[in-house]
């Protein structure tokens, strides 16, 4: 049984000949070049792994629509503004695998393994710095994409589901900033994190519980760095990357919004109405 | 529309037959789908339970644990202290830990005014005044500074006075103490207590949590201290 054949991207679509390449003047072919089988040998090669994984997976429909959706005129720079945060996200969660290889979260420990890496590890003061001022980059990207959508409407029906996942990505963007800053276990971060865990021992009923949540225990010790550590680590960097995906799906498949200084052509549309 | 006569009313049946139920069979009041249905969703339910409850519990035990070390700390003989002026004592109040468990705690020798309303009759007041320096307020830790006989918080402006009341800034009480007692000529460090602003002993609070009035009902004790 054959299987209809997958769509190819334009790029790797064999072009035909001109007219007078490859042939005499009366059209017939002549021999191609060695450079011209090259090339066709090769588009062919990569035309058919694409065509491999297509037909096994279904993808290309879509990438198509992900990737060449239809976007309304006017778009401007303040719509890279969300992709930007992303990939303030994504050099953040490279970084920090990176830094988890050297940093040991220990509390007598904590504090030297973190000047080692600024230190002695070759480049580590680079990734170190890229990870400690990435994660103001990205608050304030995610301010700035947050106010662009706000400012546009872009919120409103039927968009206001990505509204809310957006708010959730902001606070635990927030608590990754809260969990990340105990971590070189210097005065400042111990005494902002001592801080921190007692402003959410001041909230009434519940407060207290939090705190000992937080600290693990009553007193701030080994279990509370080994706590925001975990936390920082592996349970908001996965609900955060869950997030992104349910965010870029909504994108997709609801389109962004026109710019509001974008006036609709619909003041023709009523007068044809009327 | 007005009752048929001789044709009553259908009542709802509870076989799955009269209903209509698509692939329904005679005499069933379930069908097999709906129960393998309801059946693959309770077993994964428990699945998910066997792992989730023990690894959520495992997360919050220590909000149900009394994690208190209970020793008793030596910081020198009597002869160290007076009653003038709080003498700086390093103790560890986490003592798995080293350094980062070391805290300061503020000593100087009862006077018969130091004497708590909590204090019972026939029982010997505590022999110390031994002052946290966790401020009230937020945790930060405070000095004491002799010229103005003053606790100060470099934190938030927290001040208190010379028995650890507020004076003034933000905090919502005064500053914690430990219990004390001298064995030998020695003087040791125990458990921390938490104050009330009429100097009342409470089981230890976190900082910013209130005792007084109605407010202390917001803040209840709880099982780690």
């Amino acid at each position: 049984m054959k299987l209809p054949s997958p769509p190819l991207p334009k790029a790797l679509r064999p072009t035909p000949p001109r007219p007078g390449e490859n042939g005499d003047d009366n059209g017939a072919e002549t021999k191609p070049g060695k450079a011209e089988k090259v090339k066709d040998v090769s588009v062919e090669g990569a035309a058919a792994a694409v065509g491999y994984v297509d037909e096994r997976t279904g993808l290309s429909p879509f990438l198509r629509g992900f990737l060449y959706r239809k976007t309304p005129r006017g778009n401007t720079w303040f719509y890279t503004l969300g992709s930007a945060t992303m990939f303030a996200f994504l050099s953040q969660a490279v970084t920090g695998v990176f830094l988890a290889m050297y940093y040991e979260p220990d509390p007598s420990r904590a504090y030297d393994s973190a000047s080692h890496i600024t230190n002695e590890v070759f480049l580590g003061e680079l990734v170190r710095g890229m990870h400690r001022w990435g994660s103001t980059v990205m608050i304030i990207l995610i301010f700035l994409h947050m106010g662009r959508v706000f400012i546009f409407g872009a919120y409103k029906y039927p968009r206001e589901i990505n509204w809310v996942i957006g708010v959730v990505l902001l606070v635990l963007t927030l608590a990754m900033g809260f969990t990340g800053y105990l971590l070189p276990f210097d005065q400042r971060s111990f005494w902002a994190t001592v801080v921190g865990v007692n402003i959410n021992a001041s909230g009434p009923v519940m407060g207290p519980y939090l705190a000992d949540f937080l600290r693990g225990g009553a007193e701030f010790g080994q279990s509370t760095l080994s706590r925001f550590y975990a936390i920082h680590m592996l349970l908001i960097p996965g609900l955060i990357a869950a997030l992104i995906g349910a965010h870029l799906y909504l994108v997709s498949k609801l389109g962004t919004t026109a710019p509001p200084w974008l006036k609709a052509e619909k003041k023709n549309l009523r007068e044809e109405a009327i | 529309m007005a009752d048929i006569p001789g044709q009553k009313r259908k009542r709802k049946s509870r076989y799955t037959e009269d209903r209509n139920v698509a692939g329904a069979f005679e005499g069933e009041t379930m069908t097999r789908r709906g129960l393998m249905t309801g059946g693959a969703l309770a077993a994964g339910g428990i699945a998910s339970a066997a792992f989730g409850l023990p690894a959520l519990g495992f997360a919050v035990g220590p909000l149900f644990e009394d994690s208190e070390a209970d020793l008793w700390q030596d910081v020198g003989p009597v002869s160290d202290f007076n009653t003038e002026t709080y003498v700086p004592r390093v103790i560890n109040i986490v003592p798995v830990i080293g350094e980062a468990g070391k805290t300061t705690v503020y000593v100087r020798k009862a006077l018969p005014d130091d004497k708590s309303p909590s204090d019972k009759e026939g029982v010997e007041p505590l022999p110390m005044v031994a002052i946290s320096t966790r401020c009230a307020h937020l945790g930060c830790p405070v000095r004491y500074i002799q010229a103005s006989q003053r606790f100060v918080c470099p934190c938030h402006g927290g001040i208190y006075d010379s028995q650890g009341a507020v004076a003034g800034g933000p905090p919502v009480r005064p500053l914690d103490r430990f219990y004390n007692r001298v064995r030998d000529g020695r003087v040791e460090i125990g458990d921390r207590f938490s104050l009330n602003s009429k100097l009342e002993r409470f089981k230890p609070r976190d900082p910013s949590n209130h005792l007084d009035g109605l407010w202390q009902y917001l803040y209840p004790s709880r099982p780690t201290t």
